[in-house]
């Protein structure tokens, strides 16, 4: 029972900070209109994964961590480099990039099951997430990964906020905007690894972009937006994670569909740009305009 | 027919009907919507076995064609409604797949049908999942669903493809002339579901995408032309299937997987002997000798 109660809140410090950190950066990525980058890269991990494995022979978070850091950087130079230099479209080379390198992963998958004797349980957990499996050492790395990034976000906050709303400005006043996104497309890296683990591939993107996408509808301000989206992030993770364990359903799903129904919320009730107040806004100012139009014709016709 | 022969017709068909529809989705910037339907198709598979508790193709088609056109429409929607378009497609997709997955692991033990399936998908076992009339084999389910689909594709494009062309390649003009937009748009996406929910139960989502969108994607380079774009990206989703059939058996490794890998070597040869859009033309003539 001890035990029991030491795994689980394992999972809760986990998917908090790793809710904290992705709702975060998520926000810089979706203000840099980059949202689906995480996709790419959350599929782009998986050769790294299993290439660490293949080196290593056996399961290590932090190698895997290291091997699809690496494999997701690369997907996202790819990315540039068919941008850049051909005629193909950032949607066509995010889409290329993202399933030629995920059925790389999958090829590696089947080779490992093959020739390793089948001891690839841990790669498998990446693919779907499986946040109750997770060990201490794991929470270790997780902890220490999602802080490392929560720091380097509020160390370069300034530089981050510059880079994303006015490049030229930012070149003018003398800040690397390349290295600078270079250091975003790093930390992005990063919490997507560390969420493959807990939520899987196809919906650590999820993790990144709902938060921060809700966030959007309560504030202006960059600063407060950040705060939300971590916030949000933050509260999804628990929430689904909560909910996982008395409803023994899967953990990642359910913090996505959480997240996804905060987004809803603040789409419809958030109090500026929600959709119900822009209604009600529309409503009066329609009501103010027939009344407006009702005195000029009581005013012609006396 | 051989097994191997069932299994190069079933990759050659998904070949086929994903080269026709992706060079549409290629063409309209679209190429992320089928990452997102080929996920969310999965809630519709679901939710197809939950009303009907079968399997059968012909359920699965229409709860996948519904919640592949839910899915595009919302997409839709939430962008009128001012959000971005990238963060439209990222929200709605892994929200329905979300629920797609938990009901799959609520129902686990009666569904045949896991997550690990539908992602990657098994076209090893295609050949011995057989359509039987009045006792006799009449070849594999898939090949018929895939035929039927590729029908289906092959009667829109023909039907519509000045309307198809026109609103593809100049949105502004194709409103003028009084195509409906809407409804082009929608069928295409329809299209599109269809072709992925075929395709999905043989090759599994992260194939469907690659075919849909790498070949086309190709063809974009090697021509100018949309009715040589679309035999050029069919052609090329046949002959990846072929190249990828060929090292899965040598190394013993998941053919679907091998076939994508496939369409990224064609797509990264291209990029650079393409004859008028390949990197090495360009750098020549930036260079001459």
């Amino acid at each position: 029972m001890n035990r029991m109660d030491i795994n689980v809140q394992w999972v809760f410090t986990s998917m908090a900070l790793l809710g904290l950190a992705s709702g975060m950066i998520g926000t810089f990525a979706l203000l840099k209109k980059q949202s689906l980058i995480g996709d790419a890269m959350a599929h782009a991990a998986l050769p790294g994964i299993c290439i660490a494995f293949l080196l290593y022979g056996q399961k290590s978070l932090l190698l895997f961590l290291i091997g699809a850091a690496c494999s997701g950087y690369i997907a996202t130079i790819c990315i540039q480099f068919i941008v850049k230099h051909t005629r193909v479209k950032e949607d066509a080379a995010i889409g290329i990039v993202l399933s030629v390198f995920f059925g790389l992963g999958i090829v590696l998958l089947t080779w490992i099951n093959q020739h390793e004797g089948g001891n690839q349980s841990g790669i498998h957990d990446f693919l779907f997430g499986k946040a109750a499996s997770l060990t201490g050492s794991d929470v270790n790395v997780l902890t220490v990964t999602a802080v490392t990034v929560i720091i380097m976000i509020l160390i370069f906050f300034k530089e981050f906020k510059i880079i994303t709303f006015d490049r030229a400005f930012a070149q003018g006043i003398g800040i690397s905007v390349s290295l600078l996104n270079g250091v975003l497309m790093f930390l992005i890296v990063s919490v997507v690894v560390i969420g493959l683990q807990a939520v899987g591939v196809v919906l650590m993107s999820a993790l990144l972009i709902t938060p921060a996408l809700a966030a959007r509808y309560w504030t202006e301000k960059l600063e407060w937006m950040t705060l939300l989206a971590g916030g949000f992030g933050a509260l999804s993770g628990v929430a689904g994670a909560y909910i996982s364990l008395i409803a023994y359903a899967p953990t990642g799903p359910l913090v996505i569909i959480f997240a996804t129904m905060l987004f809803i919320f603040s789409f419809l009730f958030a109090p500026k740009r929600g959709l119900c107040s822009k209604m009600i806004r529309r409503h009066i100012e329609r009501k103010k305009l027939q009344s407006q139009q009702l005195m000029y014709k009581r005013g012609e016709q006396l | 027919m051989s097994y191997t022969m069932w299994i190069l017709l079933t990759a050659s068909l998904v070949g086929i009907n994903c080269g026709l529809v992706g060079t549409f989705l290629v063409l309209r910037k679209m190429s992320m919507l089928s990452d997102a339907i080929s996920h969310s198709v999965l809630l519709g598979i679901v939710g197809a076995y939950m009303i009907s508790h079968h399997l059968q193709g012909v359920s699965m088609l229409v709860g996948a064609l519904i919640v592949g056109l839910l899915t595009t429409f919302l997409v839709q929607w939430l962008h009128q409604k001012g959000v971005q378009n990238d963060a439209a497609i990222g929200v709605v997709f892994t929200c329905l797949f979300a629920i797609g997955v938990v009901l799959i692991s609520l129902f686990a033990d009666r569904v045949h049908l896991d997550v690990e399936h539908a992602l990657m998908g098994e076209i090893a076992f295609v050949p011995w999942d057989v359509l039987e009339v009045g006792g006799k084999s009449i070849g594999p389910k898939a090949i018929w669903l895939l035929g039927f689909v590729l029908a289906i594709n092959i009667f829109c494009i023909v039907f519509a493809y000045k309307e198809l062309k026109i609103s593809s390649f100049d949105h502004e003009m194709a409103v003028t002339l009084g195509i409906p937009v809407v409804l082009i748009h929608y069928v295409l996406m329809g299209m599109l579901s269809l072709t992925t929910v075929a395709s999905f139960d043989s090759v599994g989502a992260i194939l469907v995408v690659a075919m849909l969108i790498v070949p086309s994607a190709t063809a974009y380079l090697w021509t100018d032309r949309l009715s040589v774009m679309l035999i050029c990206s069919a052609f090329i989703g046949v002959l990846a299937s072929m190249i990828g059939y060929t090292i899965a058996t040598v190394f013993n490794v998941s053919i679907s997987g091998a076939i994508a890998v496939s369409t990224g070597v064609i797509f990264f040869i291209s990029l650079w002997i393409a004859p008028k859009y390949g990197l090495l033309r360009k750098w020549l003539k930036k260079s001459p000798a």
